[in-house]
């Protein structure tokens, strides 16, 4: 909090609201790693905190540096560039992945998932209707209700 | 472009990166520059399909576009976290549609966007057909995806790249 008091009330403002935002839209995306019940609704919570928690806490950081500073504090630009450059492929690789380990009967499934089209069977031009795939959820979450769990710890 | 610079974007936007991570001074320069070269001709025995941009214009039109989008879809999805993964207010689910881009460069810029924004999570691709199966956190019955995606980004994609 000493950087804070070097700085101008309104940067201060400034810098810690894009903080607490920023902060707490990465919480929340973590919270809601945990919380979600399918894989794939999963693979949706941690792009809170990489698309805006990210851009606000690199913001605010910026214009910290660039004012306690002195001079154009660029520094930060370049963990954003990479975030936002490496965190889509592992996304899509995990996607890709769950939806390999869905169609296979197999390896058993965490939700129904849309099988693999036909390639002669429709034409592309008109996209299959999914209505009520990816709702058979079986998989109860990481922090699933009513988790006996718990009551047995505070028994102890 | 040429066979000394093959990579002349790629290159400009290493020798920036060396003058931002270091300080702006002449040596730097030189020795960012040599770097963004080798790293140039690197990048061209991969043989990666090279992006040409017809129309530099759309570029930061599109990035607004896709700021604000994010935006919108982080209060959104983060409206869905607070309610919790019980709530009968959202459901999730696969949606399919067609894709006119057949340009890679293109593609992975789209794929790079919908992940990026929270709530759809692109899940596959075909290249042959064009298909792709997104998953959606709160889908909604009345939003037309294929129209959504069309308009705002597929046409100024094809307007940058094809």
């Amino acid at each position: 909090m000493r950087h804070l008091e070097l700085l101008p009330p309104w940067a201060a403002l400034i810098v810690a609201l894009f903080v607490v935002i920023g902060a707490t839209l990465t919480v929340l995306g973590g919270i809601g790693l945990l919380r979600l019940k399918s894989f794939y609704q999963r693979l949706h919570a941690p792009t809170l905190g990489y698309s805006y928690g990210t851009l606000l806490i690199i913001l605010a950081s910026m214009l910290m540096f660039t004012l306690l500073e002195g001079r154009l504090v660029l520094h930060e630009l370049m963990v954003g560039i990479f975030i936002m450059a490496t965190t889509p492929i592992t996304l899509l690789m995990l996607g890709r992945a769950a939806l390999r380990r869905d169609r296979d009967t197999k390896l058993g499934h965490d939700e129904t998932v849309p099988p693999r089209p036909d390639a002669q069977e429709s034409p592309p031009e008109m996209p299959r209707d999914l209505t009520g795939y990816g709702e058979g959820v079986v998989d109860t979450g990481l922090l699933s209700h009513g988790d006996p769990e718990p009551e047995r710890r505070r028994g102890d | 472009m040429s066979r000394a610079i093959p990579h002349p974007v790629l290159s400009l936007a290493l020798v920036l990166m060396w003058l931002v991570l270091t300080s702006f001074s002449l040596g730097n320069l030189v020795l960012g520059t040599v770097i963004a070269l080798i790293a140039g001709w690197s990048v061209e025995h991969l043989h990666p399909p090279k992006p040409k941009f017809r129309r530099w214009l759309a570029i930061p039109r599109l990035f607004l576009i896709v700021a604000l989008d994010i935006l919108r879809s982080n209060l959104a999805v983060a409206r869905v976290l607070v309610l919790g993964p019980n709530h009968p207010a959202y459901h999730s689910g696969f949606v399919e549609l067609t894709l006119q881009l057949r340009e890679p460069n293109a593609i992975a810029m789209l794929a790079i966007i919908l992940t990026a924004t929270p709530g759809t999570a692109w899940i596959e691709f075909e290249r042959e057909s064009g298909r792709l199966l997104l998953h959606v956190l709160d889908l909604r019955s009345e939003d037309d995806w294929q129209a959504l995606i069309r308009d705002r980004y597929e046409a100024l994609l094809m307007e940058i790249f094809e």
